[in-house]
Parts: structure tokens; C-alpha cells; sequence
């Protein structure tokens, strides 16, 4: 283990950080994400965003389950159909190689 | 207006006192902000579930704050387990006065129902029987909370759908004694009393006539569906989602008459409509509020309201 | 101050909610003898509306926590496997939002996903965006605190993770996976040779996701463990000699992944 950390260590000398933090930090000039401070005041200024859904993207789309105070009339029927897969994207995601459905055959791919 | 005070290290949030009395408000859903905030109305008030802002920090937060300074909000608490007899979780207890302090909300509540048991926490409010036992345990649990936030709740009568063989009392008593023992104030909720009094068989102007209304600092509004049994028997579930029923508009026509303009909530929790349709319902909670604006409060005996 | 839940003599009393509770997650269990229907009929259809609101909501709340998963099963799969796990291990946390932790390794273990590998991690994927959603307000890692290092003081360079940041490391595209199911629009081809890593962060208010390269991935990996900048790039570099250390440090700070660096030895309680 000692070994590696020496081998290692003349790999990444202080001026290989030094010139890749520089090179970063240059390519961050105005990339800096919003402060806090600065998506507040945006907001005070009428910006209004749409909270919790429909942010932005795709990634965005649930703010996760709320608490309920009420009933329910949706009846959970305990069907069995359970063993299929039914509507969902599984079946139509298209995969390289004309490979659809079942995503097993993955394993396949995997990098060595 | 005056401004209220709370002292967080260096941060200092003031949100405004506004009042709450006799105006009609709906359930806050994040969705809707940006029509709240273009619509701008600035009237009304809006009820969150504490639970939902118990959350570190992140959007639920930003929206909330949002709101809470243009309206005054209420904080309904749903798990508290109030009803349950195991000790109430004090991380929660603690969790729930943290969203007080944060927010400072014109009206805070509960429920007389129960959630969690042992270790599960079941997300539904669960009913208890109405006796001697479990008056003193709801009562040493409302002493509790109110103790520990240092102000005063208001408990919400349940929607029921069966009864308990232990029970001694009618809820209305229940309810009357709870109050009487510890001060809390009530939330009425109409449209409970009219689910319960389809389900359970009885008589809604009966309960009003015996529920303590000179306590209600409160009332919810809510719409149900019906579910019919095997035998063709008709169930209502208080779902909370659609407009309130004709039925339940009339009854809160008949408090509103008896006590006078009081807050009143609009609960539209699932199938939520757009922002339009929900405030709608509340304009017209709004409209029924305003004709009871010049009756004048009533004392004592004149809330009864006849059989 | 005593509370008369914690006197036994009382509680013997209100063992109502036991009994009520012992069936609500159970369908096959009697119903408790201690309610009955106002009429007088059985009241087993009024105590299953209890029952229904009660599993009902909790698969909702999964499907909340877990949309991308939902759509990838459909939703009657994905119901009937949310049932299962809420009857093994129901909440235990009135917050529910923070419910769902053990789902992913639920969804390893089930039967009936075998033939979705990638489906658990999926869900680790959006468990993690929800934490991050969740997670406490912390302005992220200004670029102009690194600029002051001295580069001679680089190596030993540590860092503070921000509350949000989070990874999920995955054999499979999971990062694309979760895009394409977290939106409506139609899933286009997924690269099924990618193996990715997810990094969640929140810089401001929206949660962000990154892909990352394994080689990426082991650098943020030891630096969220404490590991000094040196470390970190070495460990990346022994993953891949073509690591691209000046980008992935300039990711890391527009990403918000750390709220601040400290130098020297590992500081423990951070």
C-alpha cells in the first residue's frame, strides 16, 4: 500500500494540481452557480419560479409525497397482475443492437 | 400591521401579524404559487400540513416563506397521533414547534384521531373510542403539545366510518370536555360532520346543535364521494377531491348564521384543480362569511341551534 | 409531568389502537372485535376503508419518491411490488417524504424484477434526488476560496460536502435511464454499454444531475470521504491515465458538490 501512495504521489505533483485548478477556475469566470442571495433577490424582483414541479429539464418532474389528512376513494383492488410488465417504458426503451424490452441482456455489455 | 419578531443567530425574520378572522382561505399547494403570486389578491389565507415543511431546507421552504409574506397561514399538523395511546414522539413534538417558530401561523391544529402505533406510522387518521380513559389521555396530550409550543391549538373533529363498543359519550361531549380541560380551541370540520352523520347514521344538525361552536376558532370545508357496499349501502369517504357538496354549503350557511364570520378553509388535497377553481371555492366560503359579518356575536346560549 | 400513556395501569385501558392496528397492513387477519357498524351489520367494509386508506396512500407515496421507477414497471407492476414492501417494512417515520430508503434494495431482492438489473439503482437515483431536495440550504463552495489556496498548499487540500451532494455509483446508464423517465416525452435509445455514475446536487433550489465517468466518480467518491485533493487525483488517474482533472474540478464547483475546503489533516465531525 505504501508502494502505490509513492507511485502516485510522482504522478500528481503540486504543479499538476496548480495548472488544473488554474484551468478550472478560468473556465468557471462565469459559470459561478446562483448564491442563495441571488436566487432571493431574483425572486423579490418577480422572477417567480414554479416551485417543486416543472422546474427545468427533464430531471424535475416530483417533489415527492405530500402528508394526507382525508380518505382515499381510489381502492387498492390487491391485483395480480404483477408479474408483467404493463405500459411502462421497459418494454419500448430501445437499445443498441435492436435489442428492446427486458434489459437483462446488459450484463453483456458491461466493461470489462 | 404590526410585525412579529423571532431571533435566529444574526437572522432576524420578521413576518407580518395579519389577521385571519372571518376570512376564507384554501390548502396551499406548491403548484399554485406562481397564479397566487400573479393573481396578487393579497386576501385570504392559506393552511399547509406542518409535516410537509419539516424537511431541512430546499424549495418546500422558499415557497412557504414566499407565502407567509403576503398571507397569514395555518399550520395543521396530521401525525401527531393525539388520539394514540403511546406518548407522543417527542422529535416530533419538537419538529412541529420548530414550523411554529419558523412560520408564526395565525392558527395552529390538530386532529382527535391517531397514526402511529409502536413503530409504524400508518399516514391515515385513525379513529378512537369516546370514554373516560381516553378523554384524560387526549386531554394530557393536547396539555403537551400546547406546553411545548407554547400556544394554543385547535383539535379537528374526524370523518368517521364505524364505532367503537367502549365508547361512553357522544364526540360532541368529548370534544366539549377536551376543550373545557385544556383550553384548546376547535376546528370545526363540516364536511366531517357530514360524512360521519351518512356513515354512522345519525344526525348532522344534531351534532351542530350539540357541538360547542362559541370554541370554533376554525371550520373546514371539504368535498366527498360515495362508495356504495355489497348491500347497496352508501359510504362517504372524505376524500378532498372536488368541490364541497351542496349539502355540506348548507350547513356551513347555518353555523356561519349561529356564530358569526369565522376562518374558513377550502381542503382540496387530491385530483387538485387549477388554481382558478380552487380560489373560486373559496370566494364563495368568502361570500357566505360576509352576510355573517353583521350578525352580532352571539353569547352563551344564543349559539344553540335548534333540532 | 406525567402522561397517562406512560402509567400501565391506563394503558391496559387503551389497547384500542393495538387492536386496531394489528390488521391494517394484514388483509388476512381478522377484523378487531372492538368496532362494530352503527346498523349492526358486520363491520369489516367500514374497517377495510381504513385498510385502503392506509396501503393506498403509502403506494402513492412511493410513487411519489419513486416517478422514473413507476413508469419504466407501469403502474400496476409498480403497485403491486410498492404493496409488497409497504406490508414487509411500513413506515416507520410520520415524515414521508423521507420514506423509501429500503425500497431499492427491496426492488434487488424482488422476484419479479430480475429481468430489470438496473431498476434498483434507479431508485437509489431518485431516493438521492429526493434527499437532496430535501437536504438543508447551504450556499455552495465559492470558486474565489479556491483561487486563494496557495499552490503549494493544493495536495493536502480537503473539502466540506454540501448537504445536498450525493452520489449513486451504477453499473448501468443511469443517469439516462432516470432522464428519459422522469419526463413525459417518448424514451429514445439508451446506450446500454455505459456504466454511470449518478451526482446529484443543489446548488440553489433545483436539484441537478450529472453523469459521471468512473474515473470522476473515484474522485469525488475520496474527496467526499475527507481525502486530500492529491489523493484524490491519484486515485482518478490510477482509474484512467486520460482523467480530466481540470474539468471535473471545474464540474465540482459549478455542481455545488462542497460548501468549503480546509487544509491538512482529515477533520473528523464534518
Amino acid at each position: 500500500m505504501r508502494g502505490k501512495i509513492m507511485s502516485t504521489r510522482s504522478i500528481v505533483t503540486a504543479s499538476v494540481l496548480a495548472t488544473a485548478v488554474a484551468s478550472a477556475l478560468s473556465s468557471l469566470a462565469f459559470a459561478a452557480p446562483l448564491s442563495e442571495a441571488a436566487v432571493k433577490a431574483a425572486m423579490d424582483a418577480g422572477k417567480e419560479k414554479c416551485f417543486g414541479v416543472a422546474l427545468k429539464g427533464q430531471n424535475d418532474c416530483a417533489a415527492g409525497p405530500g402528508t394526507t389528512c382525508q380518505g382515499t376513494s381510489t381502492v387498492d383492488y390487491q391485483g395480480n397482475a404483477w408479474k408483467f410488465v404493463d405500459g411502462g417504458t421497459c418494454a419500448s426503451m430501445e437499445l443498441p443492437g435492436d435489442r428492446k424490452g427486458s434489459m437483462t441482456e446488459l450484463n453483456r455489455d458491461l466493461p470489462a | 400591521m404590526q410585525a412579529s419578531k423571532r431571533t435566529v443567530g444574526s437572522d432576524v425574520l420578521r413576518f407580518p401579524d395579519y389577521p385571519v378572522q372571518g376570512l376564507a382561505g384554501t390548502s396551499f399547494k406548491p403548484e399554485h404559487l406562481p397564479a397566487i403570486l400573479a393573481e396578487g389578491s393579497r386576501h385570504g389565507f392559506f393552511e399547509v400540513h406542518a409535516e410537509n415543511y419539516m424537511g431541512a431546507g430546499g424549495a418546500p421552504h422558499l415557497a412557504l416563506s414566499r407565502i407567509r409574506q403576503d398571507y397569514p397561514v395555518s399550520l395543521h399538523g396530521v401525525c401527531m397521533s393525539i388520539g394514540g395511546p403511546r406518548p407522543l414522539d417527542r422529535d416530533h413534538l419538537a419538529r412541529f414547534k420548530g414550523v411554529v417558530d419558523r412560520y408564526e401561523p395565525a392558527l395552529v391544529s390538530e386532529h382527535l384521531a391517531w397514526s402511529t402505533h409502536d413503530t409504524t406510522y400508518f399516514n391515515d387518521l385513525l379513529p378512537l373510542p369516546y370514554n373516560r380513559s381516553t378523554l384524560e389521555l387526549v386531554a394530557s396530550h393536547i396539555d403537551q403539545v400546547q406546553e411545548t409550543i407554547g400556544r394554543k391549538i385547535l383539535l379537528e373533529n374526524p370523518s368517521s366510518y364505524l364505532v367503537f363498543e367502549e365508547s361512553t359519550m357522544p364526540e360532541t361531549e368529548f370534544i366539549r370536555q377536551i376543550s373545557e380541560r385544556t383550553g384548546c380551541g376547535l376546528l370545526l370540520d363540516v364536511n366531517n360532520v357530514f360524512v360521519s352523520a351518512a356513515n354512522i347514521g345519525s344526525s348532522a344538525m344534531e351534532y351542530l346543535a350539540d357541538y360547542p361552536l362559541n370554541l370554533v376558532e376554525e371550520i373546514h370545508l371539504a368535498g366527498h364521494s360515495e362508495q356504495e357496499t355489497e348491500e347497496g349501502e352508501l359510504l362517504l369517504i372524505d376524500s378532498h377531491d372536488g368541490p364541497v357538496s351542496d349539502a355540506v354549503w348548507k350547513l356551513f350557511e347555518i353555523v356561519i348564521a349561529r356564530s358569526g364570520p369565522i376562518a374558513t378553509l377550502i381542503e382540496w388535497d387530491s385530483a387538485v384543480p387549477d388554481w382558478p377553481i380552487l380560489h373560486r371555492e373559496a370566494i364563495a366560503a368568502q361570500a357566505i362569511l360576509d352576510r355573517g359579518q353583521h350578525i352580532e356575536m352571539p353569547h352563551g346560549d344564543a349559539y344553540a341551534i335548534s333540532r | 409531568m406525567r402522561f397517562p400513556a406512560e402509567n400501565p395501569a391506563m394503558e391496559e385501558k387503551l389497547d384500542f389502537a393495538a387492536y386496531f392496528a394489528g390488521g391494517l397492513l394484514d388483509p388476512h387477519r381478522e377484523i378487531p372485535e372492538c368496532v362494530s357498524d352503527p346498523r349492526g351489520k358486520s363491520a369489516e367494509r367500514r374497517y377495510n376503508i381504513y385498510r385502503n386508506n392506509v396501503i393506498v396512500s403509502l403506494i402513492d407515496a412511493l410513487a411519489a419518491i419513486f416517478p422514473a421507477t413507476q413508469r419504466i414497471t407501469g403502474p400496476e407492476f409498480f403497485r403491486a411490488m410498492a404493496r409488497f414492501h409497504i406490508r414487509a417494512t411500513p413506515p416507520s417515520s410520520p415524515l414521508l417524504f423521507e420514506y423509501g430508503h429500503d425500497f431499492p434494495a427491496f426492488i434487488e431482492r424482488y422476484e419479479y424484477a430480475r429481468d430489470m438489473p438496473w431498476l434498483a439503482d434507479v431508485a437509489r437515483l431518485e431516493r438521492a434526488w429526493l434527499d437532496a431536495y430535501h437536504a438543508a440550504d447551504e450556499p455552495p463552495l465559492a470558486k474565489e476560496a479556491l483561487s486563494q489556496v496557495p499552490p503549494e498548499l493544493l495536495g493536502c487540500l480537503r473539502f466540506r460536502r454540501h448537504p445536498a451532494a450525493r452520489l449513486v455509483c451504477s453499473n448501468y446508464p443511469v443517469v439516462d435511464i432516470f432522464n428519459a423517465n422522469r419526463s413525459d416525452a417518448a424514451v429514445g435509445k439508451i446506450a446500454a454499454a455505459t456504466a454511470q455514475s449518478a451526482l446529484i446536487t443543489r446548488p440553489a433550489f433545483d436539484v441537478e444531475l450529472r453523469g459521471l465517468p468512473k474515473d470522476a466518480e473515484v474522485f469525488l467518491s475520496r474527496l467526499l470521504e475527507g481525502g486530500s485533493l492529491e489523493v484524490a487525483a491519484a486515485s482518478a488517474f490510477e482509474v484512467s491515465s486520460e482523467f480530466d482533472l481540470a474539468s471535473t474540478i471545474s464540474m465540482m464547483i459549478e455542481a455545488g458538490v462542497f460548501t468549503a475546503t480546509f487544509p491538512g489533516e482529515v477533520q473528523h465531525g464534518y
